[in-house]
């Protein structure tokens, strides 16, 4: 049984098509990444999952009563809202304060509190935000580039704990990252998009495929077989995600 | 005790300052302050066509900032940017407005409804305000959280369940309701003022969105009380008055911050 399920899925924003005949689905438990290059269409068929965005051919259907936790690019903060990491995390649903703070705790901000956001550093303030997320006690996060502004060892950071939660959680996670290396090892399955599904799989399956190299040129290939060699023995099961692909 | 001008005009600023001032902290926090005004000076063609039609002016008000409201919501993100939007309808309302009033005939007092009349407001005008106030703040309280968590992010009430779109559409009739009820008190002119201004003089003090919301009524109140006393004091109009009292109070706050960080 899929959490949420997408079928043909076209999007236009204006006059221009950004998604088209996008089939996507994604099941407890699992971890998936879409991967594209600029104004691939990542950040719009997040939305659409979530509703954003009116979707102009296919549907998407989300279990009933689906819990989902959304971590966005990146928080705007205008500088005339006055806002305690309190106040948000009990945004729009009110948690107890043992909840916010064993929240806070699950993602390394602990004490965080009575901090305005805006003077949070962008690692904090990320982990705020995934934070409120865990708090709808989520079947399924989803992240949308959730490391941009963050330095290499702070994307790290972050990429082992979103792991950590899916362990501890058991909540699916769909991220949208343009950190092919990083991102793709922690994935059970990569979507790799370019305004439609170029190709999908697992990471060693995307990696090789040659549309994909298309999109991103074989450098990138060099970096995942690094990354790959350096962490191999966490992806004893990826034969049998490649053989899910096949139906 | 209705029966004097100084007590009625004092309950009416009151009841405009409870509905604009929690208003208006999210008018600031929305960037909707043009949208603020825009509307404020399209319901000066509310008040032309109410005399012409010897209407209610405050239902003639609030039927055109309703449609303006509604109007650049709905055609906003349609090729034009909101405040070009705002701008073509706002003032080809307010310019028509003019020449329908000066088409009525000499004997309408246009300033008014610019600058406001508070003195002037009768049994019947409190009872329109105050409506309209606890309306707002209704609405205000009532939807509070998912207000605010639209005001966060369009996405991230999205994916509360919260239609960020339906919030955006809301706050624009709210609006509607406080500028239709504000124009004789403040006038079309000054009713963005007493939106922004307590709201803004709050920001520096507060360190929560409630804790703004609140000193900003706080404020609000004050300055309605000091621009009526002022106002008869000096022999002032009363409108003017109580946005000066406020903008006063905005600069205080702002030179004190300033002291303190020394």
């Amino acid at each position: 049984m899929s959490l949420i399920e997408a079928r043909g899925l076209a999007v236009r924003l204006g006059a221009q098509t950004v998604l088209s005949g996008v089939d996507f689905d994604i099941s407890a438990r699992e971890i998936v990444t879409v991967v594209g290059p600029n104004g691939s269409g990542k950040s719009t068929l997040l939305r659409a999952l979530i509703g954003a965005v009116p979707i102009s051919a296919g549907q998407v259907v989300r279990a009933s009563g689906l819990r989902l936790g959304y971590v966005p690019q990146k928080l705007q903060i205008d500088p005339t809202l006055p806002m305690t990491a309190r106040r948000f995390l009990n945004l729009p649903v009110r948690a107890t304060p043992q909840k916010t703070a064993a929240a806070l705790e699950r993602t390394g901000a602990a004490g965080l509190e009575a901090r305005q956001l805006a003077d949070l550093s962008g690692g904090q303030l990320q982990r705020v935000v995934l934070a409120r997320a865990l708090l709808a006690d989520p079947q399924i996060l989803l992240l949308d580039e959730p490391t941009q502004g963050l330095d290499q060892l702070g994307s790290a950071a972050f990429y082992r704990l979103i792991e950590d939660i899916r362990t501890d959680l058991g909540c699916a996670i769909l991220m949208v990252s343009h950190e092919l290396h990083v991102v793709m090892s922690a994935s059970d399955r990569v979507i790799c998009l370019n305004g439609h599904v170029c190709c999908h799989g697992t990471p060693e399956v995307v990696a090789s495929a040659p549309e994909y190299r298309a999109l991103f040129g074989t450098g990138t290939q060099g970096a995942l077989a690094l990354y790959r060699h350096e962490h191999s023995h966490r992806h004893d099961h990826d034969h049998d995600h490649s053989q899910e692909e096949a139906h | 005790m209705l029966d004097d001008f100084m007590v009625r005009a004092a309950l009416a600023g009151l009841g405009v300052a409870l509905a604009a001032a929690p208003l208006g902290c999210f008018v600031v926090w929305r960037r909707m302050a043009y949208f603020g005004d825009a509307t404020a000076h399209a319901a000066i063609l509310g008040v032309a066509l109410s005399l012409m039609l010897s209407i209610s002016v405050f239902a003639g008000a609030l039927a055109v900032a309703l449609l303006t409201a509604v109007a650049v919501t709905a055609l906003s993100g349609r090729g034009q940017a909101v405040d070009t939007l705002l701008g073509v309808v706002a003032h080809s309302a307010l310019a028509v407005g003019l020449v329908a009033v000066s088409l009525v005939g000499g004997r309408v007092e246009l300033s008014a409804y610019l600058f406001g009349d508070i003195l002037a407001v009768g049994r019947g005008d409190l009872a329109v305000i105050w409506g309209g106030a606890v309306l707002v703040l209704g609405l205000l309280a009532w939807k509070w959280s998912d207000l605010l968590t639209a005001t966060m992010g369009a996405d991230l009430a999205r994916a509360s369940g919260i239609d960020p779109g339906r919030i955006h559409m809301g706050m624009a009739l709210a609006l509607a309701v406080v500028v239709a009820v504000a124009i004789k008190v403040v006038g079309a002119l000054l009713i963005g003022a007493l939106l922004i201004v307590p709201a803004a003089a709050a920001r520096p003090l507060v360190r929560t969105p409630e804790g703004m919301a609140a000193v900003a009524l706080v404020i609000a109140v004050l300055s309605v009380a000091g621009g009526l006393w002022g106002a008869y004091h000096v022999d002032a109009p009363a409108g003017p008055a109580i946005v000066c009292a406020a903008a006063l109070v905005f600069v205080l706050v702002n030179l004190g911050k300033l002291l303190s960080r020394r």
